[in-house]
């Protein structure tokens, strides 16, 4: 049969590669600086972008979507060629995706930057990125399942079906969790409130980690480490059903970030179980990979390469160990909120994603610029200076985390609680140090990868078109009486996809609808208003400045929170609360019954210098909110669009809102003025103190039988 | 207010919970036939892949 010749394209692959490195160092910087903050909060130079509350999204964004992106990006153009033996199917498509993708990530940077934020973690991006994300993302689409149609290679391997069970569940899920509102160019209110906007947020977060970053770099696994290891995976067979079990489990799992919240049980339920069943696939996945190297063990103590991978897939066997572990009810509930989840998160995300990556850019470069590696005792060097990194990271945060929950949850013989809040910080903050090292080591680390890849480059020949020639594929014989179906739809993109589709969004939908459906699912209650139009002005400041990074708005039926902030949180508090707010960390304490419970001036204080009302806080002070002035122009937009999103405001309201926004500025003022504290006209931080002021106060009015814990049958439950 | 009561006035709550378990248990099921009863030559071949496309010297 005659061969067809053809060549692969390097050079998407070369941009890609250099995107990983300047992201990977750009997105470390910003965690370590961030890391910094935490314990010296003066760090952010009294500048507003470089405060915790920006910088910690900055941070996340640039290494999830930038660095773990575009190795997603880097790795799949080169193995999906070498895979379909064929080129990329348009070059233009590619150079659309890598230019459109590297703009999406760089204004997203700048506006994350400048505080235009949607409030929700990992969608932090605003509406216009948003659809330019969709855009982006389709071209991809299209370039990945044209080249797949122009294929020479009967069989797509599992790494492709990886790559294409991502492509849809990032599409499906960014999609519905990005449904919002616009209200101006760079503001936006989430379509969904409260109870159901946390689920809709947390069943794409844990997703995002699912088909972000695990599912396609388990794609990259079974494609790069059979390469490196110069022998076949495994088991093929246990990499099927590793493949759907994976995807089908992995959708179900994100109420389990979720749970003891308002959200309902059984949707608690079926996160834990879902979370609990995903054990099995994900240490099948593990298990393969490191079996592949079964009597190769010497190759991996010589070869860097090796090296990265092995501790790679080990992190990704403990991350996926623990995951599990999270999500039983009694652990989450020592393990919310505190820094337990931020260690496990950098298991994944250094170990797993970081060594993977930096795995395979030391096979890739030396290949493509056809040269051997400039030093391999440098790469030794960054494997070593690496994994002491994550562990001196690791390690402190799982004993902040730990240490921090005893103490919340700590009582005096006498019934009282026997730790402030701010003890607890202060306990945990040589931990925070031994972190930040421990992510700068890393960083170190980086560094030295990128001056060993720099001087690679420099001394080899880059080969842009690699030629290779494989027979053009023919039509598929008649099938065979023994044809399996999973045959039939392993060999078609097309089936392929619309396949996962169904699987992962069948998953999706019976999660979510009970929630949706049913009117009388979110229990309102009957004091429960919408916020006034300053309140409401003063929740966008709240949302800007990323407060719900480090503050939970969210009570959870303990012993120890019920002492400490207040009532616990219900469903119908929070429907009005385009987004939700309830955080996922509390780096500060809880502010859902923060309302009513200091004075105006001490919030004022407060907000100027933090430890002037709380002595060793580290929270940065926010200078800025007391010279802004607060944007009364856009009140009447967003009345308006919370009013097309259902929130209940009279007819004609927002002509007059404003009226309101002075009415209750001028009463703010006066309160101030009576503790001696004068405040300019129309400055952000009244609105701010009447949010604050307002937060978790409703329910106090309602009557009893609506609110009371023990005439619902929910018990306070102890520790 | 307990809210797994609301919850149950929905007509039918429990299909939600059968049918992802049902849904789980014959999807992982065939899976697994498929996976054990595969065409050996099939597997070996397509197990093969990732190292059939070298084209570049090592």
């Amino acid at each position: 049969m005659q061969a067809d010749k053809f060549y692969y394209d390097n050079r998407i692959v070369k941009w890609f590669a250099y995107a990983v490195l300047f992201w990977a160092i750009v997105g470390m910087l910003a965690g370590l600086w961030a890391a910094i903050a935490l314990y010296y909060p003066a760090i952010n130079l009294g500048l507003p972008p470089t405060t915790f509350g920006r910088m910690r999204p900055v941070h996340t964004n640039a290494v999830i979507f930038a660095f773990v992106g575009n190795g997603i990006f880097m790795g799949v153009y080169y193995s999906l060629q070498r895979l379909c033996k064929a080129r990329m199917f348009s070059d233009t498509l590619g150079k659309i995706h890598f230019w459109g993708w590297q703009l999406i990530i760089l204004t997203g940077a700048i506006t994350l930057w400048a505080g235009k934020t949607s409030g929700k973690e990992y969608a932090e991006l605003e509406w216009p990125i948003d659809i330019a994300i969709a855009v982006v993302w389709i071209i991809f689409g299209i370039n990945l399942f044209g080249t797949l149609v122009r294929r020479r290679e009967r069989h797509i391997y599992v790494a492709i079906w990886f790559y294409i069970a991502t492509w849809v569940t990032v599409a499906m899920l960014h999609i519905v969790n990005s449904v919002e509102l616009p209200v101006t160019m760079w503001k936006s209110y989430s379509w969904y409130a409260g109870v159901q906007d946390a689920l809709v947020q947390w069943w794409y977060g844990h997703n995002a980690v699912a088909f972000f970053l695990t599912t396609p770099y388990l794609g990259l696994m079974y494609y790069f480490l059979p390469k490196a290891a110069n022998r076949p995976i495994y088991s093929y067979r246990l990499s099927i059903i590793h493949f759907w079990a994976l995807i089908f489990i992995y959708i179900w799992a994100g109420p389990h970030h979720l749970l003891y919240t308002a959200l309902p049980d059984w949707a608690q339920s079926l996160g834990v179980v879902f979370s609990i069943m995903l054990i099995a696939p994900s240490w099948g996945g593990m298990l393969n990979g490191l079996f592949t190297l079964r009597g190769a063990w010497d190759k991996v103590r010589e070869e860097p390469v090796l090296k990265f991978l092995v501790v790679a897939i080990t992190c990704y066997g403990m991350a996926t160990f623990e995951g599990p572990m999270l999500s039983l009810k009694n652990v989450n509930a020592i393990s919310h909120f505190t820094d337990w989840t931020i260690a496990h998160v950098h298991i994944g995300a250094l170990g797993w994603n970081g060594f993977l990556t930096f795995g395979i850019l030391y096979w890739l470069i030396p290949r493509m610029w056809n040269t051997p590696l400039y030093s391999r005792k440098l790469a030794g060097t960054h494997f070593w200076i690496g994994t002491i990194g994550i562990v001196l990271y690791a390690v402190p945060l799982y004993w902040a985390g730990f240490t921090q929950s005893m103490m919340w949850k700590s009582f005096s013989d006498e019934g009282q609680l026997k730790f402030q809040f701010l003890e607890t910080v202060t306990h945990i903050l040589p931990m925070y140090i031994a972190r930040s090292i421990g992510g700068a080591l890393y960083l170190t680390g980086a560094l030295i990868m990128v001056y060993n890849l720099r001087k690679t480059i420099a001394k080899g020949n880059f080969i842009a078109n690699e030629a290779a020639e494989a027979p053009a594929l023919v039509a598929a014989p008649a099938p065979a009486s023994r044809q399996y179906w999973h045959r039939w739809i392993e060999r078609r993109p097309m089936q392929m996809l619309v396949f996962s589709l169904i699987v992962v969004a069948l998953g999706g939908l019976i999660e979510l609808i009970p929630t949706f459906l049913v009117k009388s699912n979110i229990p309102t209650i009957s004091s429960v208003k919408p916020y006034t139009p300053l309140e409401l002005q003063g929740r966008d400041i709240y949302v800007r400045e990323g407060c719900y990074l480090c503050h939970s708005q969210m009570v959870r039926p303990f012993r120890d929170e019920v002492a400490r902030y207040g009532e616990y949180s219900k469903a119908g508090e929070f429907v009005y609360d385009h987004p939700f707010q309830w955080g996922s960390k509390r780096t500060g304490p809880d502010l859902a019954r923060i309302g009513g419970k200091y004075p105006d001036s001490w919030h004022y204080n407060h907000m100027l210098d933090p430890t002037s009302m709380s002595p060793g806080s580290i929270m940065p002070s926010y200078v800025w909110l007391f010279d802004h002035e607060l944007d009364t122009a856009v009140t009447y937009k967003k009345i308006r669009a919370m009013q097309a999103l259902g929130v209940p405001y009279p007819d004609g309201y927002a002509g007059q809102a404003n009226k309101d926004l002075v009415e209750q500025e001028r009463a703010i003022k006066a309160s101030l003025k009576g503790d001696k504290i004068s405040t300019g006209q129309n400055k952000e931080i009244v609105a701010l103190i009447a949010y604050l002021q307002r937060i978790g106060k409703d329910i106090k009015a309602a009557p009893r039988e609506q609110t009371a814990g023990a005439q619902d049958g929910r018990a306070v439950l102890g520790n | 207010m307990k809210f797994i009561h609301y919850i149950e006035r929905v007509s039918g709550v429990s299909m939600y919970g059968l049918t992802s378990l049902l849904l789980f248990a014959t999807i992982f099921g065939v899976m697994l036939w498929y996976a054990v009863r595969a065409d050996k030559c099939v597997i070996e071949e397509i197990r093969q892949m990732p190292l059939d496309d070298d084209n570049l010297p090592q």
